[in-house]
């Protein structure tokens, strides 16, 4: 799998004499950067993406708590008028948070959180460690990774044209003609571009993972992360494709005068929730399952012992993928559901908690008889676990549909998710990054800033998101930017807490501009005897074309 | 709002009643809240006797019944649910309280525990030769089937709430249909003639031009009041029936343990009993636009013959009355008839918003919104 599009007389040359000194062979700088089709370059490309989208979108959730600090509204009018270029109107302003809730939930759902495990780190390692020497079509992973970059423009142009204030999950009629103007339509097409984009990437690799693994390397054999990045690849080809549908008929009744989701023309607001949870329900699991991978492979590696329960871990997350798919309307249980659809909906989604557990007890059981040392990504994964199992319970809860009647739409529901996505995944994303980043740069992260930044950053999220489980039950309603006097203290403290993780995110740049400057020099395996796959047997960072030769498995 | 001398004078007679007549209700606790309000308005008004008479005028105006601190709002600082007062509210909450909290915080006490041994006895220092075990099969059955059996046992009372939750509301129930707009809540009561209630929020004293009527803290908290409160009789069954003009609205009030999306061209239904006389407010949980956070819902719950006794002040004639009687109880009284035509939504809306008065259960007239 060498570059055979950038350098065809390169691979004439192939047939003829050895050419190992061509492993490291890079094109120039725009050829490798802007034509790319090597996996770790694309993977490269993906995580700075992910960096510059998580730090627009962890900027606008700053806004949103600098004005939920206190009672009354403080800024949103300053705001308004300084996007405006003008005065704003008092409706106008209001608009403005509907459309910084809409931007936050884009962002970090469509283009930090999944360019991050899937296009970074799935770029990055599902080659390295099925012993593949690149994806199975390079050139399609540019194109993945480049429809990311129009769709991301056209979000963040929309709020110079109005703003869409829909929320992330566009619900229709607001999203229909509750909202002239053509912000929604270019949010609409961004998650068009944003999903063509995924499924592109996701048959890339299921197609990689199915033939592309080294001689020996069962199914079963292959290390958890690409397990997970298997089932989330099925995950997004099998539900990218109703949000496609579901926002095309969006696009059509805003703009063509269609009425799939009018009832005045006989259609129905309702219709519209279905499809787009039946995407949406398996894209929380798309956003944690590599997260799960990631952890499974920090835990085994500081621990010095294999995964414990290797079959019920990979096949726990194959049931959470297919269980995900028929839970869908547990996202719907105040829109008028019969009786009997939200008894099976509440059963359903309790059953996942069982695959769940599963993996939960059984990363505890890996760490149980194991030699662990505390470095920096295992006390993420750790971490991880704990916040991940406090934003399940509160799962549990919500799982009632009878429950969730008090709940749905409150500030209970953004602690659950944020305790699942924001202390879940994006640990799971900082484990992978601090132990992958030897692997990637070549160079030692510090590990006393590394430390530093998780504390800091543990503490700061915890403030921030608990208090809101306080809120939701005291019955604060979500995406609004005001709020009675009775929910001051607690709203105050998490914005307390933002402060403390955004110093927190602060000492991880300061640690990432530090180690990509002055980082030791890491070595082929810097984590010892524990790191067992592939990756581990390149060098640091592996060469630009690897595996030339396959490496067998037994 | 446009105001009414007339309507003028049912403000302060509904404070004068708040502040005085109403002290002997079964919601005494709650008058010392209002008093402090009530003087100066009374001072400043030249008081209407004829209108003191009527205890409905109050509920244009002022209100009969101040809000109860920590009574069906938020209380700054508290974590836990607000208190319900409907039985399935009681039973919801009791299942969260008793059995679903309960049984997170042994999981999540569990894990921590489970993580803090390990991480204690089977570190490097400590355990510096890692075993080699990645199977046993018993363990591995046990965490199966231990959560299934959990699940299942919480699976019995959660499904046991929803058919609760699902019980239709009996014949001798009384209807309210909730209209969400863009952005006030409109309502019927089609079981009692059809009359119609605009609840627009009520803005702060700052915010409303000279001699509008701004909230003050007998109409309850910043954000949550409303210039019309609905009325609803405390335990009778109310079937609760909703749905939209525009966009989709969500009519929510915590204490009653209800949130129901109101959504257009549908109509959506629930039921419940309110236990205790009480004002309970909840707010619009759909995102629907600009102003989602400025539709508040205001519910009064009152006796059944107060609840009558407003009814026909408002133009609407008591469900199950006898036909002869009806007459009489849709005529409005000379005071209440004004005040009732000048409450529609003013300025908290984009448009006025078409309000018809066909029957809550009624055949869709034609496409359209709505209805």
């Amino acid at each position: 799998m060498t570059d055979t599009a950038l350098s065809p007389s390169q691979f004439q040359a192939h047939g003829h004499d050895d050419h190992a000194h061509d492993a490291d062979h890079k094109p120039a700088f725009f050829a490798r950067w802007f034509m790319s089709t090597n996996h770790k370059d694309i993977g490269t490309l993906y995580l700075i993406f992910a960096i510059c989208a998580g730090i627009i979108g962890g900027a606008v959730s700053g806004l949103m708590r600098a004005e939920l600090a206190h009672p009354g509204i403080q800024y949103l009018g300053t705001w308004a008028n300084m996007l405006h270029g003008g005065t704003a109107s008092f409706d106008e302003s209001l608009h403005l948070w509907n459309v910084l809730v809409t931007a936050h939930g884009l962002i970090m759902v469509f283009f930090m959180v999944m360019p991050a495990m899937i296009g970074a780190f799935g770029n990055w390692f599902v080659p390295l460690m099925i012993g593949a020497p690149d994806m199975a079509f390079p050139r399609m992973n540019n194109i993945s990774f480049w429809l990311l970059v129009p769709a991301f423009t056209l979000l963040l142009a929309s709020p110079f044209f109005g703003g869409a204030g829909n929320g992330w999950t566009l619900y229709a009629p607001l999203s229909t003609y509750g909202e002239p103007g053509p912000s929604t339509d270019m949010a609409i097409l961004s998650l068009h571009l944003a999903g063509a984009s995924s499924i592109l990437g996701a048959i890339n690799f299921i197609t990689t993972i199915f033939n592309m693994r080294a001689p020996g390397m069962t199914l079963h054999k292959m290390p958890l992360f690409v397990w997970s990045v298997l089932v989330t690849a099925f995950l997004l080809l099998l539900s990218l494709p109703v949000l496609a549908a579901a926002i095309t008929m969006l696009l059509t009744d805003r703009n063509f005068g269609t009425t799939f989701f009018d009832p005045a023309g006989g259609g129905d607001p309702i219709l519209y929730q279905h499809l787009f949870w039946f995407f949406g329900h398996p894209e929380v699991y798309i956003m944690i399952l590599p997260g799960f991978g990631i952890v499974s492979q920090i835990i085994s590696t500081f621990s010095k012992k294999p995964v414990f329960g290797y079959l019920g871990m990979a096949y726990a997350m194959v049931a959470i993928g297919v269980v995900g798919f028929v839970v869908w309307a547990h996202h719907m249980f105040t829109t008028g559901l019969s009786v009997n659809t939200k008894m099976y909906f509440t059963a359903a989604t309790m059953v996942i908690a069982v695959p769940t557990g599963i993996k939960i007890f059984s990363w505890i059981a890996t760490m149980w008889g194991g030699s662990m040392s505390f470095k920096t990504p295992m006390v993420w994964a750790i971490g991880f676990i704990f916040m991940f199992t406090v934003g399940g319970v509160t799962g549990v809860v919500l799982a009632n549909g009878g429950v969730d009647d008090y709940m749905q739409d409150t500030y209970y529901v953004v602690a659950h998710f944020h305790y699942v996505l924001s202390l879940g995944a994006v640990f799971s994303l900082f484990a992978g990054f601090y132990y992958w980043f030897p692997k990637m740069s070549g160079k030692m992260y510090n590990e006393f800033l590394g430390q530093l930044h998780f504390w800091v950053f543990f503490i700061g999220v915890n403030v921030m998101f608990f208090p809101m489980h306080f809120l939701g039950l005291q019955g604060q309603p979500r995406r609004m930017p005001d709020y009675t006097d009775g929910l001051a203290h607690w709203n105050y403290i998490a914005t307390v807490g933002y402060m403390i993780m955004a110093a927190g995110m602060a000492i991880f740049f300061v640690n990432l501009i530090w180690s990509m400057i002055a980082g030791k020099k890491a070595g082929d395996n810097p984590w010892g005897e524990g790191a067992t796959t592939l990756e581990w047997t390149l060098s640091s960072p592996p060469p630009y074309h690897q595996f030339e030769t396959l490496p067998k498995i037994d | 709002m446009r105001m009414t001398g007339l309507k003028t004078i049912a403000i302060a007679a509904g404070l004068l009643i708040a502040g005085t007549g109403y002290a002997a209700a079964p919601a005494a606790p709650t008058a010392p809240a209002v008093a402090a309000p009530a003087p100066a308005a009374v001072s400043a008004t030249p008081p209407a006797a004829p209108a003191a008479n009527n205890p409905a005028l109050a509920q244009d105006g002022a209100y009969a019944m101040a809000p109860t601190a920590g009574i069906g709002q938020p209380v700054n600082g508290n974590i836990g649910i607000q208190p319900q007062v409907t039985s399935n509210g009681q039973r919801a909450h009791g299942f969260h309280d008793n059995i679903l909290i309960p049984v997170i915080t042994a999981v999540c006490a569990l894990v921590l525990a489970l993580l803090f041994w390990v991480m204690f006895r089977y570190n490097r220092r400590r355990n510096p030769v890692a075993s080699k075990t990645s199977h046993n099969t018993a363990i591995e059955i046990v965490w199966t089937l231990a959560p299934v059996v959990i699940l299942v046992l919480l699976a019995v009372p959660s499904i046991g709430l929803l058919q609760a939750q699902f019980k239709p509301a009996p014949d001798n129930a009384i209807t309210l249909k909730a209209i969400g707009n863009q952005w006030y809540w409109s309502y019927q009561y089609p079981d009692n003639g059809g009359f119609e209630i605009t609840a627009n929020m009520l803005k702060e004293k700052g915010e409303v031009a000279a001699g509008e009527r701004s909230r003050t803290d007998a109409d309850g908290p910043r954000l949550l009041a409303v210039d019309n409160r609905i009325v609803l009789p405390v335990g009778v069954p109310i079937r609760l029936i909703t749905t939209a003009q525009d966009v989709i609205h969500s009519w929510a009030v915590p204490a009653f343990w209800i949130k129901l999306d109101a959504v257009p061209g549908r109509l959506n239904e629930t039921s419940f009993t309110i236990d205790k006389p009480g004002v309970y407010f909840g707010q619009c949980s759909e995102l629907c636009g600009a102003r989602h956070g400025y539709m508040p819902i205001a519910v009064e719950a009152v006796p059944l013959a107060q609840f009558n006794a407003w009814v026909q002040a408002k133009g609407g004639s008591v469900k199950g009355a006898k036909p002869s009687t009806a007459p009489a109880a849709l005529a409005p009284t000379p005071a209440a008839a004004p005040a009732d035509t000048t409450t529609g939504p003013v300025d908290n809306t984009t448009a006025a918003a078409p309000q018809t008065t066909q029957g809550a259960t009624g055949n869709p007239a034609g496409a359209g919104t709505g209805q």
